[in-house]
């Protein structure tokens, strides 16, 4: 089978290409399950390590540290050696009772129903809008995702000298691709009196050579067109003014579960994602989540994996019954 | 200069000053009245200022002052947009609208807003105790006491409707001009020379539809201006598409004299929105949000929809409202110079426009100019934006998704770079095509966005390629 809108049944339709799609993917593959679909909206299969171009990726689950693309390069190589079928450019429109989904893809709309669906659609950082930021909506604001596909997927810069808010693991991923690529961030802000990660990005003034204000905020971002400057505050009401032409927000990541939202499928109160027992099994028995869709605190790609894997195994469990 | 811009002395020139809906709507009547119509713009795309930013209603005029030219406008403007909407492929949500009273104060200022419905026009306004609240909107909070119903007040595209006014100008022997604009000029008893920054643009009538800037316009080139303009700002919060099966209509608060107050609506694209709020600020084009606000607008959509709580926000945004030191509209003529002024249109604008336009075209003859209506117009639909008719999507051979978020398409997005009016900076895209207008911002699709537009607009998304 080559073509999706061929295909209106299989056992194991997987939403996501992505790390745990993928784990999954194999897991069933090896138990004997082999009608499985794996679909991804995007032009080109990995998910979000696919613009992640540092390493370490890889070590926990293939043994081998691996920079982001050449980590997804490596699964997709290996979904594709299992016989695995990856349908790309397409996108799942609505879920419906019982595994039915509806898609669409550039040569038209089709509908397939799977024994079991599972959704492991990833996670997003929160945009300036939803973290209610004051200020102009100016050019050069963005997240560590638009960033990094930029850098790395396309050769462009959002910026050149941005203020950065946060101090999770992917803000030092962030810090990374802007030495990589000529960026010189001018701040890092973190809200706490910590960083959210300790090491090394407490000790990022040295390392990259970018002060790092604790405790501190944005009091509004400045900027007519392009981004102009930010003023931030910190605990003793200390107001500063940073240069910058862009605003770099890292982190806060919330659940890329807008589907499940938009289904019947319940979700979890307060965390984005949809409801799921233990097994990773949704309110309808025959959805499934896994990986960074589920995952709060977000996850890196190797525990992504490894949840993929399980919860593989437990739709195979589950099919067998 | 290309033949497009020679003036032909014959022909009744005509330029309108500014690229909202205003001027687009009057741009597109004069057009189809057979005069040969100049828009000029300042900014390099339509809807740069007031018009960027509104509730997206389709007003039935019911809270209109009675009488007023804008209570007229608006009632026509209505019925005129239900009239063309379907030949344009502009789309209608009939939404309603109630005014609820979530006070005993309020509960007893209803009576006063029926009256003055039902002394506008608006026949079919209804009273609704609680239960019949209730009943069409199950998600509201109960604390709500009554309403009053207004069933014909609807929710349109506010950015494809001027697009499509303006287009249909332009295909009917209109032209417009960006980065244009006026900062003097000279009329020697018949013609305008109105000096921008397109080189001279000659017309035998100026209409003045510079919103935010229509005092400053005719400061420059009449001397003086009979109005200020008094920037009054209003900021939205936008949820997400899952909130917007929470209401079935636009539930507006029992108004006060200033402002319609903060509204809770459906919008066109599949969202649902709080706000705006009324802010008076000296920046004309100050277009912040602050942080205070918003929580104070989110306080407000939750103490009306208690199932806002597990909304995601997708966006957040201001709109200024053109507002002068009176409440109404300011219309003011100088026939001896052929210069009309349309100042002082706020909220009520996007819906009164096609009436404004009307308007302007009676005053212009009025003045003495005789117009020969086009027998056979073109007649120019725009793409459909709404959620809830087929988007382009639905239809193979779109390319590929850019925006997953609003589901964009590469067809979309190459449509809108090109074409009569394409779009002339990243904002007039969005508006055009709703990329990275949707829960992400972004996050997934501003590279390959920054990749499609590379080289075309003035301020790219993405800076020049580095150096290897």
């Amino acid at each position: 089978m080559h073509n999706i809108l061929d295909c209106t049944a299989c056992d194991v339709a997987i939403i996501g290409s992505g790390p745990t799609g993928i784990a999954a993917a194999l897991t069933l593959k090896k138990a004997g399950i082999s009608d499985i679909v794996i679909i991804d909206r995007e032009t080109e299969a990995g998910g979000i390590p696919r613009h992640c171009g540092h390493p370490p990726f890889g070590l926990l689950e293939h043994k081998k540290i691996m920079t982001g693309p050449a980590y997804a390069r490596y699964n997709i190589k290996k979904a594709k050696a299992a016989g695995l079928f990856l349908s790309l450019k397409t996108t799942v429109t609505r879920l419906e009772k019982g595994g039915s989904i509806s898609f669409i893809t550039p040569d038209g709309a089709g509908q397939l129903r799977a024994k079991r669906v599972l959704l492991a659609t990833g996670t997003r950082e929160t945009p300036r809008s939803a973290r209610f930021v004051s200020g102009d909506r100016a050019l050069g604001i963005c997240n560590t995702g638009a960033l990094q596909s930029m850098i790395y997927l396309k050769n462009l810069r959002p910026f050149q000298s941005p203020l950065v808010v946060g101090s999770e693991v992917v803000s030092l991923s962030a810090l990374w691709t802007c030495k990589k690529a000529g960026i010189t961030p001018v701040a890092i802000l973190e809200e706490n009196k910590k960083t959210t990660v300790n090491w090394p990005l407490n000790l990022a003034p040295r390392y990259f050579g970018v002060p790092l204000f604790l405790q501190t905020k944005i009091v509004a971002i400045h900027g007519n067109g392009r981004v102009e400057a930010v003023q931030t505050v910190d605990a003793s009401g200390r107001i500063r003014e940073h240069i910058c032409d862009g605003v770099l927000f890292t982190g806060c990541f919330t659940p890329e579960s807008s589907l499940a939202r938009l289904s019947h499928l319940a979700m979890a109160p307060g965390t984005g994602a949809p409801l799921v027992d233990n097994t990773g099994r949704c309110s309808d028995p025959v959805y499934y989540a896994a990986g960074n869709v589920i995952f709060s605190p977000v996850k890196v790609a190797g525990r992504c994996w490894q949840n993929g894997c399980n919860v593989g195994r437990a739709i195979c469990r589950d099919l067998r019954k | 200069m290309n033949n497009q811009n020679k003036f032909n002395p014959v022909a009744l020139n005509i330029a309108v000053i500014g690229g909202g809906v205003v001027g687009c709507a009057v741009a597109r009547k004069l057009a189809l009245s057979g005069a040969k119509v100049t828009l000029l713009e300042k900014a390099p795309d339509i809807l740069d200022g007031a018009s960027k930013g509104n509730s997206a209603i389709l007003h039935t005029g019911f809270d209109a002052p009675p009488n007023s030219l804008e209570w007229q406008c608006v009632q026509e403007g209505h019925s005129e947009y239900l009239k063309i909407h379907q030949e344009l492929n502009l789309p209608l949500m009939k939404t309603g609208a109630m005014v609820a009273a979530w006070t005993a104060e309020e509960e007893s200022r209803l009576s006063d807003v029926l009256e003055k419905g039902l002394a506008n026009g608006v026949a079919d306004l209804q009273l609704l105790d609680r239960a019949q609240i209730l009943k069409k909107e199950p998600h509201l909070s109960p604390d709500v006491r009554a309403a009053i119903y207004i069933p014909r007040e609807y929710v349109i595209d506010p950015w494809s409707a001027p697009l499509a006014y303006l287009l249909q100008a332009i295909n009917n022997g209109g032209r417009a001009l960006f980065n244009a604009e006026v900062t003097g000029g000279t009329f020697d008893g018949l013609h305008w020379q109105l000096r921008t920054g397109q080189g001279l643009v000659q017309a035998r009538y100026v209409i003045n539809c510079a919103g935010l800037y229509g005092d400053l316009v005719d400061q420059a080139v009449l001397g003086s201006s009979k109005f200020t303009i008094k920037p009054r700002k209003g900021q939205f919060v936008v949820y997400d598409k899952a909130a917007r099966s929470l209401i079935n209509s636009i539930i507006l608060p029992v108004p006060s004299k200033r402002t319609k107050g903060i509204v809770l609506f459906p919008t066109i694209f599949g969202n649902m929105m709080v706000g705006p709020t009324a802010e008076e600020q000296d920046g004309r084009d100050d277009a912040s949000v602050d942080n205070k606000t918003l929580d104070m607008l989110a306080r407000k959509g939750l103490a009306m929809l208690p199932e806002l709580r597990d909304m995601p926000v997708t966006a957040t945004y201001a709109g200024i409202r053109p507002a002068t030191e009176r409440p109404e509209y300011r219309i003011v003529e100088d026939p001896d110079r052929h210069w009309i002024t349309l100042g002082g249109i706020r909220s009520t604008g996007l819906t009164a426009a096609l009436g404004i336009a009307n308007h302007v075209h009676k005053l212009l003859e009025e003045q003495g100019a005789t117009f020969t209506p086009l027998e056979d117009p073109v007649v120019t639909p725009v793409p459909n934006l709404a959620e809830h008719l087929p988007r382009d999507y639905s239809k193979p051979g779109y390319g590929e998704i850019v925006c997953h978020c609003e589901m964009v398409t590469l067809r979309e997005i190459q449509a809108a770079l090109t074409g009569q009016l394409p779009a002339g900076s990243l904002s007039g895209l969005k508006r055009r095509t709703r990329a990275t207008m949707g829960r992400c911002q972004g996050f997934f699709c501003s590279a390959r966005l920054a990749e499609l537009t590379q080289d075309t607009f003035i301020e790219p998304l993405g800076l020049e390629k580095k150096d290897a």
